[in-house]
């Protein structure tokens, strides 16, 4: 098992490697000149020039590479071109936002997702399998864009009931940190819930047919036990595999989200700085995007090896 | 099954959180209101006036810091920082300082301080301010309320530079301590001293109480928060989670009106959109219509602007075929838009010996007016014998096209400067930075040259129609309309003046209970 581990382990580094070699050769492939972008308006050949030796673009590339990743080795991940602030403390500021609002989605979409799935599957071909098949269509069919703004103006313009964009952390305020993140975090989760009901309910459909529910049933069991304890459990494990994938979707960035309701977090900070050319941000934010992702990937290893004594052989 | 306590939980919160925050709101209204939130239509780049290029960067230094001078709704450089100036020759300016100024750091702000800041914005490496000063030759002390800045050559437009980012005048002892990192704490004389920022999310000011014309500061603290989609800014301001939202989009001007919460300030702006052809610049302008000005000619005449206007942003906008705005003195009236004419494009073109359709690629950013604009100009031009093909990318990679001389003809807008020479000098003459056309000139240059060397206004009012003749002739660049400046806003706010630079001052703003 430690073998294994070890083996695990010594593979993360590579990984890391290979994504900030990617991330920095893709960013040369795209056009646009990043020092021309930061110039401005009146960009100045001259200080387009200037900008261009100090930030190290007139150098070749793998020397500006080298010259990135080892301030990187020493925990420094630069600062955004933009506005001058280090990317530790943007990453630092956005994180945290990000996971809440995440989380959040994505406890809506379980919530909304699996008791809509086991209805629809329990009562097949009645009205509430069409009525719960319709709305999971809709969720999967809606642009979270147009939902986010039909929900501000309902909820916030007409109604005035939540802030229509914004963000307080918990710390500083939960009440209105709640109240700025629950309309955005439902957006997100509908779409998820979609997703886990047609899952739940197709996996639910399987397990119904099984002979253990026969037997469960056959041994009188109420039928609610039969389909929670029993076949609910069972349709759970596909369902389970695919929200942990949606939860890390989510974690790397709800682009379209944050910027309908104006939440400083990591999509909106990746989009505005690849529209800006600033190339340390971008990098910085999918190298700790990649570390999350391996370190995931890496603690669920452990996990499962913990669990599954077999797996400790293999 | 332990799904579903967790549900009735979830429900209970999503109940709880709109009454949670209606008491909250309560609360808030009892306190009297002194914090004025601004939308902007984008997050600011570096909060250093030296390094600053973006244009809502200048809408928070409204707020963080005063220029030497500042300008008014009929365009009129005023007294802010300094109280006057006067050229002693036509190469020396002597500027009067405002006495008893304050840094918010507690320092004077006195001549070693402007001195500073403009030595600091021609030798602070990539500063961005280093063209709008670079006719200072050097800059002497005469004492510590009067500063003498000479100039290599006379240079009639260098005052209106003083009245933007330019005349910012920072702490010295807070610039010599933060070298580079100033933008992150950023020290200045303006009524607003710098809180903090959130990348994307906010900059927020509080008041500084001893700001010079604090009698005119009616806000505790200004908060400024990008928003970049139109559809938000009006949400926000609607449901008065802003008070104030630059950049209000004409399709979204009805909303504002109709409702009776909110008001709505129009002034015309500094700017225009246009249409550079590249005429000289590398191997593309060897096109037919980089290459005979009949043929351009043939396409400005194909255009019609009112009707362009009228679609795409719903007729709020100004036809224009020159660079300066009617709201500037130097506005020649005798150069109108022409009224489109078909048949006299034809004519054009046949006489050009043009070989029907003429092919046209026409390189525009991809936001959704810019491509409107577009899609509208096309199948105007089509009517004539155009055949134009739309090349639309995301703007940054249009713009490193347009340097590169890769393009036939290119949509570019200009926000603008109060003084005509900075909306013509750097495009049209051969020497400009943003002459993308590659347009050479040497009658062009010259007459440039002149209007910025001559300091007496008839003499630059006469030069400048000479520009704008010449430029209506050669057409490297057509231009398309003026924008105006939309401001929405909560009708409790009074106070505003809408200066055509489109600059939010707080100064005289207050909101009524």
């Amino acid at each position: 098992m430690k073998g294994s581990l070890g083996t695990r382990l010594l593979q993360v580094l590579p990984t890391l490697l290979l994504v900030s070699m990617m991330v920095f050769g893709l960013q040369q492939l795209m056009p646009g000149d990043p020092a021309l972008v930061l110039a401005g308006e009146e960009h100045d050949p001259q200080v387009v020039a200037q900008i261009r030796a100090e930030l190290w673009l007139d150098r070749p590339i793998p020397v500006q590479y080298l010259h990135w990743i080892g301030n990187v080795l020493h925990g420094n991940l630069g600062y955004s071109w933009r506005i001058r602030q280090p990317v530790v403390e943007l990453i630092a500021q956005k994180l945290p936002v990000t996971l809440q609002l995440s989380l959040m989605a994505f406890i809506i979409a379980l919530c909304i997702g699996i008791p809509m799935g086991v209805l629809s599957a329990v009562k097949k071909n009645s009205i509430w399998d069409y009525l719960a098949n319709g709305v999971g269509l809709a969720g999967l069919s809606t642009p979270n864009f147009w939902l986010g703004i039909m929900l501000i103006l309902l909820i916030s313009v007409d109604l005035g009931w939540l802030p229509p964009s914004g963000y307080v952390s918990p710390w500083e305020d939960w009440r209105q940190s709640l109240a700025t993140t629950i309309m955005p975090a439902f957006v997100l989760g509908n779409a998820i819930a979609a997703v886990l009901m047609r899952h739940t309910r197709s996996a639910m459909l399987t397990a119904l047919d099984q002979d253990f529910v026969r037997t469960a049933r056959a041994k009188g069991l109420p039928s609610h036990v039969v389909i929670l304890r029993h076949a609910l459990r069972n349709a759970l494990v596909p369902v389970v595999t695919l929200g942990a994938l949606e939860l890390g979707t989510l974690l790397s960035g709800a682009v379209l989200t944050e910027q309908v309701f104006s939440i400083p977090g990591f999509g909106k900070l990746i989009v505005d700085a690849v529209f800006n050319r600033d190339y340390p941000v971008v990098q910085g934010v999918v190298l700790v995007t990649a570390g999350i992702y391996v370190g995931l990937n890496l603690l669920a290893d452990i996990l499962y090896v913990l669990i599954n004594p077999r797996m400790r052989t293999a | 099954m332990r799904t579903r306590p967790n549900c009735l939980l979830l429900a209970a919160v999503l109940l709880a959180i709109p009454a949670a925050h209606a008491a909250a709101q309560g609360a808030v209204q009892d306190a009297p209101t002194q914090t004025l939130r601004i939308a902007l239509r984008e997050d600011a780049d570096m909060l250093d006036p030296t390094l600053a290029r973006s244009f809502v960067g200048r809408i928070v230094f409204a707020g963080l810091c005063d220029k030497l001078f500042d300008i008014n709704e009929k365009l009129e450089i005023i007294p802010q920082l300094a109280t006057g100036y006067e050229w002693a020759d036509s190469k020396t300016l002597l500027l009067h300082l405002r006495p008893d100024v304050l840094f918010q750091d507690g320092t004077r702000m006195d001549a070693d301080a402007v001195k500073y800041s403009l030595e600091r914005h021609l030798t602070m490496q990539a500063s961005a301010r280093r063209g709008e000063v670079s006719a200072i030759d050097h800059i002497e002390i005469v004492d510590p309320l009067t500063v003498r800045v000479v100039l290599k050559t006379a240079n009639a437009p260098f005052v209106s530079q003083l009245t933007d980012r330019a005349g910012m005048i920072v702490s010295p002892k807070a610039a010599m301590a933060e070298g580079k990192d100033f933008a992150l704490h950023p020290v200045c004389a303006g009524p607003f001293s710098f809180k903090e920022r959130v990348a994307q999310d906010r900059i927020v000011l509080d008041r500084f109480p001893q700001y010079w014309d604090a009698k005119d500061i009616h806000f505790a603290q200004v908060i400024y928060q990008p928003q970049v989609n139109s559809s938000v800014r009006l949400a926000n301001l609607q449901a008065g989670a802003i008070d104030l939202s630059e950049n209000i989009v004409p399709s979204d001007v009805d909303a504002v009106r109709k409702d009776p919460k909110l008001k709505l300030v129009l002034s015309p702006a500094l700017g225009y959109n246009s249409l550079n052809i590249n005429v000289g610049h590398g191997p593309r302008a060897n096109s037919p219509i980089g290459s005979d000005p009949r043929i351009r000619q043939a396409f400005e005449l194909s255009i019609d602007r009112e009707a362009l206007i009228q679609v795409v942003y719903n007729g709020m906008f100004t036809p224009l075929a020159q660079a300066v705005p009617s709201a500037s003195p130097f506005y020649d009236a005798a150069v109108k838009p022409p009224a489109r004419d078909v048949a006299r494009a034809k004519a054009l073109l046949q006489a050009a010996g043009a070989k029907l359709p003429v092919p046209v690629s026409m390189t525009l950013s991809n936001s959704p007016d810019i491509q409107q604009l577009g899609e509208v100009i096309q199948s105007m031009a089509a009517e004539a014998g155009f055949d134009v093909k739309l090349n639309t990318m995301e703007f940054a990679s249009s713009l490193d096209a347009a340097d590169r001389g890769d393009f036939e003809t290119y949509m570019i807008a200009w926000s603008g400067r109060i003084d005509a020479d900075g909306n013509l000098w750097n495009f049209l003459h051969s020497g400009g930075p943003l002459n993308y056309p590659g347009y050479n000139s040497p009658e062009m240059d010259s007459l440039l040259d002149q209007a910025r060397a001559v300091t007496d206004l008839p003499a630059r009012q006469a030069l400048y129609a000479k520009v704008a003749a010449l430029s209506a002739k050669d057409l490297p660049i057509i231009y398309l309309y003026n924008p105006q400046n939309i401001v929405g806003m909560s009708a409790k706010l009074s106070g505003f003046s809408p200066v055509p630079d489109g600059i939010i001052r707080v100064q005289g703003m207050s909101m009524a209970k």
